[in-house]
């Protein structure tokens, strides 16, 4: 029965997708169907989270073509709460989208597409073969490339392009990578590859091409030096897309390399980590330089997502139990926290027509619950206690000193003085100073739904927030637990390839 | 045969990027399509470029003697090429629309929502 859990959870949105095509005409069906197809899709998540804690793994063998020769579709824990936190954040989205996404969106097919994508993420998150997860990968990238242009605005245009083209730039990486490796190999199952390498005598003879993937990854990751897209096109799209883009798309790119790195290309990991240290500090650093030279909310916003990745990819370089748990809670931390965060910039466009820190203000005065509201997530995201950024902050600094690594623990220490900066930056003037005379916009003129749909799910996800910080403990064994996995590939690679539990027929 | 091809992946991807690095977005564009069939190109030969070799031998039928032919490379590029396809048809219709909304084809007028 555990297989049904991971294909339901799979399908269900491109079921919802389906569904939603064919029932077009009506926009109510289209909202309805968005928000409850996502929901859906979040509470079988959960029950694949609960499966695979129980299991270990659950491994399905598509069309019954026994590994390494059909595509293996693999749930660990790490992959297991990675979809169910995205699966969340889609339900969350999908709430938000009814106040945000107005008809001419809806009518450009919005929530099929979006259902698209949040199959995408999953499909890459679920799968066990790397040439599959390039076309996950394709099917997430097309979605979004649609979704990030839709409106056709002289901004989204021009940011869609910029998205697309590095994106499609990655991923012809991605498969010329994927292609040189199997070429190698003779493979292309993750866990097959892995076994071949692990048995290997010498195994340099890989790292040349896992650079043509660290790289296609990094581009999709938006680490040091490839972030330049993310910041030119992130803070385009309606929020409720940025905030869904913010919350995944990136993440995909951190999962594939920590899968890469822990399951695949193990055996060389020591080869590469100084460069995967060194790419992380600085993104670290170039992204908490770049928000701070900022004067835009969502713009800020975008330049922390690609500081945040590079504590995420500090702890894969880090590479001890410790770190990889830590790095785990970040994940699903910073994923609730920074589309929170896109969630209330859409919320301020509302109210002031603009989130441009010069031209808004007084919304401490004139909207106190989206004071506290933009408060919690943003002082999360800087790291204060007892909110999940402290924590997930804490265990990645904590694991950083044990293994001594001095300079990388100062970096991370001063980019969180940095992004507390930033945070407080955007307090001050958005909410602390008085309302600039002459230069708002005043609120949108035609809102499309009521503001409590923007509010229900940022509530929701704030509280979210303050539930880890402060009963995190269960989460951060759970991290542990999938660290534990992540770090013996051994366990992937016999659950893969010799499958005890029954196939499904 | 395969060097003859591994120099035209390069001469592909060589001019590929040359396409990318100038001002114009069709160029852009251009480059993009140049640089995936590069990949696609690399992806097909690294199955070996064997001529009339099987790939699949019957249940019944006798194994003759290596090297054997692999489809895998094949069904590989051909999916590569369906995504690359529908990719670059959307490319080149966000390039239009770009192009109305901005008006202009260097690269350069594309700095409105830079950093």
């Amino acid at each position: 029965m555990n297989e049904y859990s991971l294909l339901l959870t799979l399908l269900l949105p491109l079921v919802g997708a389906v569904s939603l095509l064919l029932g077009h005409r009506s926009l109510a069906f289209q909202r309805a169907g968005g928000i409850v197809f996502s929901s859906v899709t979040f509470a079988l998540s959960l029950y694949l989270v609960y499966v695979v804690d129980r299991a270990g793994f659950v491994v399905i063998q598509v069309g019954d073509w026994q590994a390494p020769f059909g595509i293996s579709l693999v749930a660990d824990r790490f992959s297991a709460v990675m979809v169910a936190v995205s699966s969340f954040m889609g339900a969350a989205v999908a709430i938000y989208a009814l106040a945000e996404i107005d008809e001419a969106r809806l009518r450009k097919f919005f929530f099929p597409l979006y259902l698209i994508l949040l199959f995408g993420v999953n499909g890459a998150f679920l799968t066990g073969d790397l040439f599959n997860l390039y076309v996950w990968f394709e099917i997430m990238l097309i979605a979004s490339f649609v979704l990030i242009s839709m409106g056709g605005e002289k901004g989204e245009l021009e940011g869609g392009l910029k998205y697309v083209c590095l994106n499609l730039l990655s991923s012809v990486m991605f498969l010329a990578g994927a292609g040189i490796i199997y070429g190698k190999t003779g493979t292309l199952n993750m866990a097959d590859l892995a076994y071949n390498l692990s048995v290997a005598e010498d195994v340099n003879w890989v790292i040349s091409s896992s650079m043509l993937l660290l790289v296609s990854f990094g581009l999709k990751a938006g680490i040091f030096p490839f972030f330049f897209w993310l910041p030119a096109s992130y803070h385009t799209p309606p929020s409720a897309v940025s905030a869904v883009f913010a919350g995944l798309l990136t993440k995909v790119g951190v999962y594939a390399l920590f899968r890469s790195y822990t399951l695949m290309f193990a055996p060389i990991f020591p080869e590469v980590q100084p460069l995967i240290l060194v790419l992380a500090v600085l993104t670290m650093v170039t992204g908490v330089f770049g928000a701070a030279s900022h004067f835009d909310m969502r713009r800020i916003l975008s330049f922390h997502i690609v500081s945040q990745i590079g504590y995420m990819v500090l702890g894969l370089a880090f590479m001890t139990p410790l770190a990889l748990a830590a790095a785990i809670f970040y994940l699903v931390h910073h994923i609730i926290v920074k589309t929170n965060l896109f969630l209330v910039s859409g919320v301020v466009i509302r109210l002031k027509g603009s989130c441009d820190l010069a031209k808004v203000g007084g919304l401490c005065k004139s909207a106190p619950w989206l004071a506290i509201l933009f408060f919690i997530p943003a002082f999360s995201l800087g790291g204060i206690p007892p909110l999940s950024g402290f924590w997930a902050k804490f265990a990645l600094v904590k694991s950083g000193i044990e293994i001594e690594s001095w300079w990388a623990v100062t970096a991370a220490l001063l980019v969180g003085v940095l992004t507390l900066y930033s945070m407080t930056k955007i307090w001050g003037e958005a909410f602390w100073k008085q309302q600039p005379e002459n230069v708002g916009a005043g609120p949108l003129p035609n809102p499309v739904g009521r503001l409590a749909y923007m509010l229900a799910p940022i509530t929701v996800l704030a509280v979210t927030t303050v539930w880890i910080g402060l009963f995190g403990e269960p989460l951060f064994s759970f991290a542990e637990r999938a660290a534990a996995q992540l770090l013996n590939p051994q366990e992937y690679i016999s659950a893969v390839l010799q499958p005890n539990t029954e196939v499904l027929p | 045969m395969e060097s003859l091809i591994a120099v035209l992946v390069g001469v592909l991807f060589a001019t590929g990027t040359y396409c990318l690095m100038r001002r114009s977005i069709v160029k852009l564009v251009i480059g993009v399509v140049l640089i995936s069939q590069g990949a696609n190109l690399l992806v097909f030969t690294t199955g070996g470029l064997l001529a009339g070799r099987p790939a699949l031998v019957p249940a019944d039928g006798v194994a003759p003697p290596a090297p054997f032919g692999d489809p895998l490379p094949q069904a590989m590029v051909l999916t590569a090429i369906v995504i690359g396809f529908g990719l670059t048809a959307f490319l080149l219709a966000l390039v239009t629309r770009a192009h109305e909304a901005v008006g202009d084809d260097d690269i350069n007028a594309f700095n409105n929502t830079d950093t």
